[in-house]
């Protein structure tokens, strides 16, 4: 029961950290910030290794695969794009050095 | 069973997501901290191999693979234009992953563990939603299907039972933790995805990605619970959290409540616009005609929207703002909070021109400088600045916080046609008589506004 009770303090303080660092997020940056929050959300890949490679049934092991597979697009996928979108906010000195290519 | 070095290195990683999230809130540091977040997972996927020496390690490694080529593949070849379906698809497949973890979980639930099963039960249920629901906004976004919102006689009523449903399964399986069961409520999980995103009308669509990747973050804190590993948990509860706030942001800023959101339609109410081109006759010029007055002004402000980026007339607007100043006249860009797609949306595609940020202006800050200008540029945007939002209360859009363009000496406004915009209502100061439409494709339009202007 203890442990329980560990992992309900972690959920409730994590559940106020999430809510404060993003308060103070601005707008523009919102959908870089969407973005970036679903990249991390793909750390399930961690259950899903964890699942598959605790497994001995092929069906188990195969869906397991696939959600390796699915998790893995999430995290690496998100993490890219969110560096695409966010390699636009150039400040104005590397603006300046492209104008000058 | 997990190694206290794993468990030290997890809370490493888990304070670089945070430190992640925290680092996106400036421009400066938001590359870095989209880094640090990346560094973070590698970091976790590496104390995984390491701590709980999986099994059939090759096929493992080969799904890897094929995800890292996929997830890389496809977010370099994406137009930014089409970022906010990208986001759903890449939130979709990580419901999907959760939902099959929890499903596989099943297998190592004991029946005496009941709040595991409870958790199990939450995130198959709530993975599946994710999943169909995202499916369903990335074919929204992508006009596969109508943006219009579609429901269908007797919907509320089977969106009801299927919650019921879900309910009672999820209620079977905490009971009594089988496969098949959890199969079912898999199915039903689908099923409600689809049913709820469905009836949502297209502008509101990015709002519901929002909602679903919040679910997303919940799903994989329910996994984490499950599996007793304290990564997951926190990383999952982060992103529930901020994608909630997000959530409601987002609404705030559309001047709706998320409730209306995702069940106006059903009820009436909702973004569901005439749809019909009216009649009515509208003031339209010539380029000429635009850059005289566009020219001889002292104060513009540039209103774009979602056209611009689809002709992907950034960078010829950029020129043509540039023009402008040197002629010194002084421009700003009045950025609407939902303008693109997303919150924040027009702002990478501006940036993305290399428009400088000093001249992206925010709606509350730049709303009290229109009663000054002269010009009023719209470009591509159509329902950000529709008085109706503020005087018609019959209107669906009713409530929503406008850019005042109306306020203006005069409005100029760059459309394809006389459709309405993304949410289907008729703009009243398309007809009035202060206002000139030039029509065509944004680009086309703007460089030869800029050509004219040059003349002039």
């Amino acid at each position: 029961m203890s442990e329980s009770i560990a992992l309900l303090t972690i959920f409730v303080l994590a559940a106020f950290v999430g809510v404060e660092v993003i308060s103070k997020v601005s707008s523009t940056l919102h959908t870089p910030l969407m973005s970036g929050a679903n990249a991390i959300h793909g750390v399930i890949l961690v259950g899903a290794i964890i699942v598959t490679g605790a497994t001995d049934s092929t069906i188990v092991m195969i869906v397991g695969l696939l959600a390796v597979v699915l998790a893995t697009v999430n995290m690496v996928g998100g993490f890219v794009v969110t560096d695409r979108m966010l390699e636009m906010f150039k400040g104005p000195g590397a603006r300046k050095k492209e104008l000058h290519k | 069973m997990i190694p206290t070095w794993a468990q030290i290195g997890y809370l490493v990683a888990a304070v670089c997501f945070i430190v992640a999230l925290k680092a996106l809130s400036s421009p400066r540091s938001a590359r870095t901290g989209n880094l640090i977040g990346a560094a973070g997972a590698v970091l976790a996927v590496i104390i995984t191999f390491a701590a709980y020496k999986p099994n059939h390690l090759a096929p493992i490694l080969i799904a890897l693979v094929i995800g890292t080529v996929g997830g890389v593949v496809g977010s370099r070849r994406v137009q930014m234009t089409q970022m906010p379906q990208l986001v759903a698809l890449f939130n979709g497949v990580g419901g999907g992953a959760a939902a099959l973890v929890a499903l596989l979980e099943l297998g190592e639930v004991s029946s005496d563990a009941t709040v595991a099963a409870i958790a199990s039960a939450f995130t198959i249920l709530v993975g599946a939603i994710s999943f169909s629901g995202s499916v369903v906004t990335f074919t929204k976004l992508q006009e596969l299907m109508t943006t219009r919102p579609v429901t269908f006689p007797g919907l509320p009523v089977l969106f009801i039972a299927s919650i019921l449903g879900g309910v009672a399964l999820s209620v079977w399986l905490v009971s009594d933790p089988r496969v098949w069961v959890g199969v079912l409520l898999c199915l039903v999980g689908l099923a409600i995805g689809v049913m709820l995103v469905l009836p949502v009308g297209g502008a509101d669509v990015p709002i519901v990605i929002s909602l679903l990747n919040a679910f997303t973050g919940l799903t994989v804190a329910a996994s984490g619970y499950v599996l007793g590993n304290t990564l997951l948990l926190v990383a999952g509860t982060l992103v529930g959290a901020a994608g909630t706030l997000l959530t409601k942001l987002m609404a705030d800023a559309m001047g709706r409540s998320v409730f209306n959101i995702l069940f106006g339609a059903v009820r009436g109410g909702s973004t569901l616009g005439a749809g019909t081109v009216s009649e009515r006759p509208v003031i339209s010029g010539g380029p000429e005609d635009v850059a005289i007055l566009l020219g001889y002004a002292n104060k513009v402000i540039i209103v774009p929207g979602y056209g611009l980026a689809v002709a992907q007339a950034q960078h010829t607007l950029r020129d043509l703002v540039e023009e402008l100043q040197s002629r010194g006249v002084k421009v700003d860009y009045a950025i609407h909070p939902v303008a693109g797609r997303m919150p924040g949306h027009m702002n990478v595609l501006l940036a993305e021109a290399q428009v400088p940020y000093e001249q992206l202006r925010e709606m509350d800050d730049i709303n009290g400088d229109f009663k000054t200008t002269d010009v009023v540029l719209v470009v591509g945007a159509n329902d950000v600045v529709n008085p109706a939002a503020r005087n018609s209360p019959s209107a669906p859009i009713y409530g929503m916080p406008i850019l005042n363009a109306d306020e203006a000496q005069r409005v100029i406004f760059l459309k394809r046609s006389m459709r309405p915009g993304f949410a289907g209502i008729e703009n009243e100061l398309l007809y009035d008589p202060r206002t000139t439409l030039l029509f065509g494709d944004a680009r086309d339009s703007l460089t030869k506004l800029l050509a004219a202007l040059k003349t002039v």
